[in-house]
């Protein structure tokens, strides 16, 4: 938990202000900890003042009307979680869903959050709402109890209301604070209530707000427009790391409305419409002077990641540590083994594309305690961009806003601010709003992506099919997910970060796809050299009861390993844990012997992230993540030389479509008595080596490169046996 | 240089730049921002919009030779707070995460069942490959359609 400044809690304490009367209810992270008392700790203010302390993690207010508003500093970009936040908010205060506003990633309005990211949202601040929610029900049952002057034990809370059932009194929760401003904080041990008690959680509610998405009422921050709002552009260098040696802005100038904006390398233009700011771009004349030094190209990047040494771990290692995870002795263990078997594998460098692309929309207002700056944009770390955006305007945290409407998608991509950061320079420039949205091709060029990396593998199998030793060293993809969870006696796994040519950075389920790919990739192999069915091999590897059922799950639905097996046909399986998730994924594709074309058939994954609190939206990401994996496992990859993308448009970067989607069936395991874990991540992990052994069957060929078939398979250069 | 554009029924008379496209006077001029910017060059379907009963990627018109076409937009689906029922089986079918291609995917949808008023799977699959939907929730988005169709969504509207 980070300490808020003592300025931001001024502007807080404005908005509490606005609040009013009613119910507030604040989780207090540091306070908690700090304090011996158990038990909600109330205070009771003047109306109008409500008292807050700092430190606070999640909050929700109950105004005299019964309206609930919750407070989290969590972003909603397309994995349901506004929704499924609200269900379980709904759930623990007995109050219908309909009745429950979230607001959400605005850094004046809601509490401090991280961010978005490491399928948190549903372990954390699910957790941390439920309490906060099931403290504001038991502090108005308690007001009840006083009210009515009786013991609250026998008291029911239900559809906004408090309940005596012995007398017949009952009282809408607006009605209970009686127009006082009441504040509790929330204690650890608050009870919570069991999923099999649930009613609202673990239903498959519909999406809020989803009336507004079908009818393209909902406002992007794309779509926003504020009075007197001005369109901007950006001069793009012409490959990375280029330097600007000289700029002619004269006949952009001269065109009306528009203003030229040069501070070093920054340079942007403003303009009335869309269409003039673009033209006013293209009037600009610059020179630029390359990056010096060679530039590896994606032709030699695995060389050059294996052999350039970073001093520490970047943007896109995150999930694990640079320091090697070593257990028994794998030297000896390795010499030892009756089979062994050594490879490497490589994952390219891919793009998020989001199909909203970075937008911002910034807009000063003068106040009488000085500017402020509002930003409105698509970011999954918005209060980390709050701080970015000061610092690039030169103003103190707290006359910055930034606000986050529901977005259009990120995975991972959106953590950063550079919109935001662009389009408050210029605004602040032109005293004007400015609306940046950055093209489909800024946004491959301009963002960051997920690393490159190597991965060398190197195991050894005793004569009774148990894996006793495992090398794992892993180049730059990252060390997410790096260790195994087979049960293997002998392990050195390491993490070797590199010097990235391309900007680098998070991605769905971060390292742990490529991990997963090479580990699941090289068991199945190993399966195949002691001559032991792949799944079965697994289940004797594998200790963990979760795993193991997942695997079954996901075999049995799918019928494995099947048998009369079409021509050109195979099946593949993996499974693997991250993040509190499990998934095995079987896959059967078919390979066009003439055309070397791979398609994805038919793919089972069976999913475990605890209790379920929303099964279709569970279904959606799951399913959502396997079609996402196939891009990666097959064709994705960023194509780039001498610091310039070479493929920086969808005709050239292909993205899955409707042709390339197998049939999916998806397996919930629901586990009512485990925590509730995110989902938008682990799913996707387990599609690229189930398709990497399931191409191997069909055709003999193993795969270790993602993406795996770009341009289809090549038999004759393949030869049967040899890796790409 | 001034176009009478024919959106959802009513006409418009805009003052543009020959360099704009439909997409630019639909979002920036006009303010019907339910049309996506995706890519700009008609990849990914996110700026589909109806000229007469072809759904076209408004990314790739230029403003002026939409001029006088009958243009309809997913702000023009709906009619006296009814959704159209291809807007409506998106929403039974739950056919969107970030939601950022579903104007595209619903007014390709309509011009798919207004030419094929009984889709297969397969034939939804093929109508609807140039629209992208990153999320991966094509399998339900096709559902949708298929749906639509079952509810008489192919019939004729304005």
């Amino acid at each position: 938990m980070i300490t808020r400044d003592q300025s931001e809690g001024a502007s807080r304490r404005e908005f509490l202000k606005m609040l009013g009367g009613g119910l507030l209810v604040v989780l207090v992270t540091r306070d908690a900890l700090a304090a011996p008392a158990l038990g909600a700790r109330l205070t009771e203010a003047a109306p109008g003042a409500p008292q807050i302390p700092e430190d606070v993690n999640a909050w929700l207010h109950i105004d005299h009307n019964g309206a609930v508003t919750v407070f989290t500093g969590k972003v909603e970009f397309g994995q349901g979680i506004r929704t499924s936040l609200a269900q379980e908010v709904a759930e623990e205060l007995r109050v219908p869903l309909s009745s429950i506003r979230l607001v959400m990633g605005d850094t004046m309005l809601t509490p401090f959050d991280m961010g978005t990211f490491g399928s948190r949202s549903t372990p954390q601040m699910g957790t941390q709402l439920r309490k906060v929610a099931a403290t504001a029900r038991e502090r108005l049952v308690a007001l009840a109890g006083a009210r009515w002057h009786v013991d609250h034990g026998g008291l029911t809370a239900a559809d906004g209301r408090v309940t005596d059932p012995r007398t017949g009194h009952s009282l809408r929760y607006g009605e209970l604070t009686a127009g006082r401003a009441i504040t509790a904080t929330v204690s650890d041990d608050v009870a919570l209530t069991p999923k099999p008690h649930w009613t609202v959680a673990g239903t498959s509610a519909p999406r809020v707000g989803a009336r507004d998405l079908v009818t393209g009422r909902h406002q992007y921050t794309s779509d926003m427009r504020v009075p007197n709002m001005q369109y901007a552009k950006m001069l793009r260098a012409p490959s990375l790391g280029a330097t600007l040696a000289s700029l002619d802005a004269s006949a952009a100038q001269t065109m009306p409305g528009v203003v030229v904006t040069r501070d070093g390398d920054f340079v942007g233009v403003t303009a009335p419409s869309a269409a003039a700011a673009a033209k006013a771009l293209g009037a600009l004349r610059a020179t630029w002077t390359p990056a010096p030094g060679a530039a590896p190209s994606s032709r030699d990047i695995y060389d050059y990641l294996r052999h350039t040494p970073a001093q520490e771990a970047g943007p896109g290692h995150e999930g694990g540590s640079t320091e090697p995870f070593e257990r028994g002795d794998v030297t000896a263990a390795l010499a030892a083994a009756p089979h062994r078997l050594t490879q490497s594998y490589t994952v390219a460098y891919i793009a998020h594309v989001p199909l909203e692309p970075r937008a911002a929309l910034a807009q000063f207002t003068h106040e009488a305690g000085g500017d402020r700056l509002t930003v409105w944009t698509g970011t999954q770390r918005p209060f980390a961009v709050r701080d970015q955006v000061a610092q690039a305007v030169a103003m103190p945290n707290d006359r910055v806003r930034v606000i986050v409407p529901d977005t259009g998608s990120g995975y991972g991509g959106k953590h950063t601010g550079e919109a935001a950061v662009e389009a408050a320079r210029l605004a602040q420039r032109i005293g004007r709003p400015v609306k940046l949205v950055w093209t489909r091709e800024e946004e491959f060029r301009w963002a960051y992506f997920r690393p490159a990396g190597v991965i060398d593998v190197d195991a050894g199998v005793d004569a009774n099919g148990l894996i006793t030793a495992w090398t794992f060293d892993n180049y730059n993809s990252g060390p997410a997910a790096i260790r195994p969870w087979y049960a293997i006696a002998n392990q050195r796994v390491t993490f070797h970060p590199s010097v990235s040519p391309l900007r680098q950075g998070s991605y769905r389920a971060l390292a742990a796809t490529a991990n997963h790919f090479a580990r699941e990739s090289h068991v199945s192999e190993l399966a195949r050299m002691v001559e032991m069915d792949p799944v079965a091999f697994r289940l004797k590897n594998i200790d963990d009861p979760r795993l193991r059922d997942v695997l079954q799950k996901a075999a049995d639905r799918f019928g494995w390993p099947g048998s009369n097996r079409q021509a050109g046909h195979g099946v593949g399986v993996a499974c693997g844990f991250e993040k509190g998730g499990y998934v095995a994924t079987c896959a059967e594709v078919s390979v066009d012997r003439g055309s070397g074309e791979v398609r994805i058939v038919r793919a089972v994954t069976a999913f475990d992230c605890g209790a379920i609190v929303n099964p279709d939206g569970l279904r959606n990401q799951i399913s959502g993540a396997l079609v996402q994996g196939i891009g990666g496992a097959l064709f994705e990859s960023i194509e780039f030389d001498h610091g310039v993308i070479r493929n920086a448009h969808l005709a050239e970067y292909r993205v899955p479509r409707f042709s390339d989607v197998p049939a999916i069936d998806v397996v919930l395991v629901d586990r009512p008595d485990e925590p509730s874990m995110g989902a938008g991540e682990a799913p996707i992990m387990a599609l690229a080596p189930a398709v990497a052994a399931a191409i191997f069957e069909a055709t003999g060929v193993r795969l270790r490169a993602l993406p795996m078939a770009p341009t289809g398979i090549k038999f004759a250069a393949a030869s049967g046996a040899g890796s790409r | 240089m001034r176009i009478d554009l024919d959106v959802n029924g009513s006409r418009h008379s805009v003052d543009i730049d020959p360099s704009q496209t439909l997409l630019d006077v639909l979002r920036d001029e006009l303010g019907l921002t339910g049309t996506k910017y995706g890519c700009g060059e008609g990849r990914c379907g996110a700026c589909m919009v109806l000229v007469g009963s072809h759904a076209v990627a408004s990314c790739t018109v230029p403003a002026q030779s939409a001029a006088g076409a009958k243009i309809t937009t997913i702000e023009g689906l709906e009619h006296d707070g009814h959704l159209h029922p291809v807007q409506q089986a998106f929403l039974d079918e739950q056919a969107f995460q970030c939601a950022y291609c579903t104007p595209g995917m619903i007014m390709a949808g309509v011009a798919l069942l207004r030419a094929n008023p009984q889709p297969t799977a397969g034939e939804i699959a093929q109508g609807l490959e140039t629209n992208v939907c990153r999320c991966g929730t094509y399998p339900r988005i096709v559902a949708a359609v298929r749906r639509a169709a079952a509810a008489g969504g192919g019939e004729s509207r304005p």
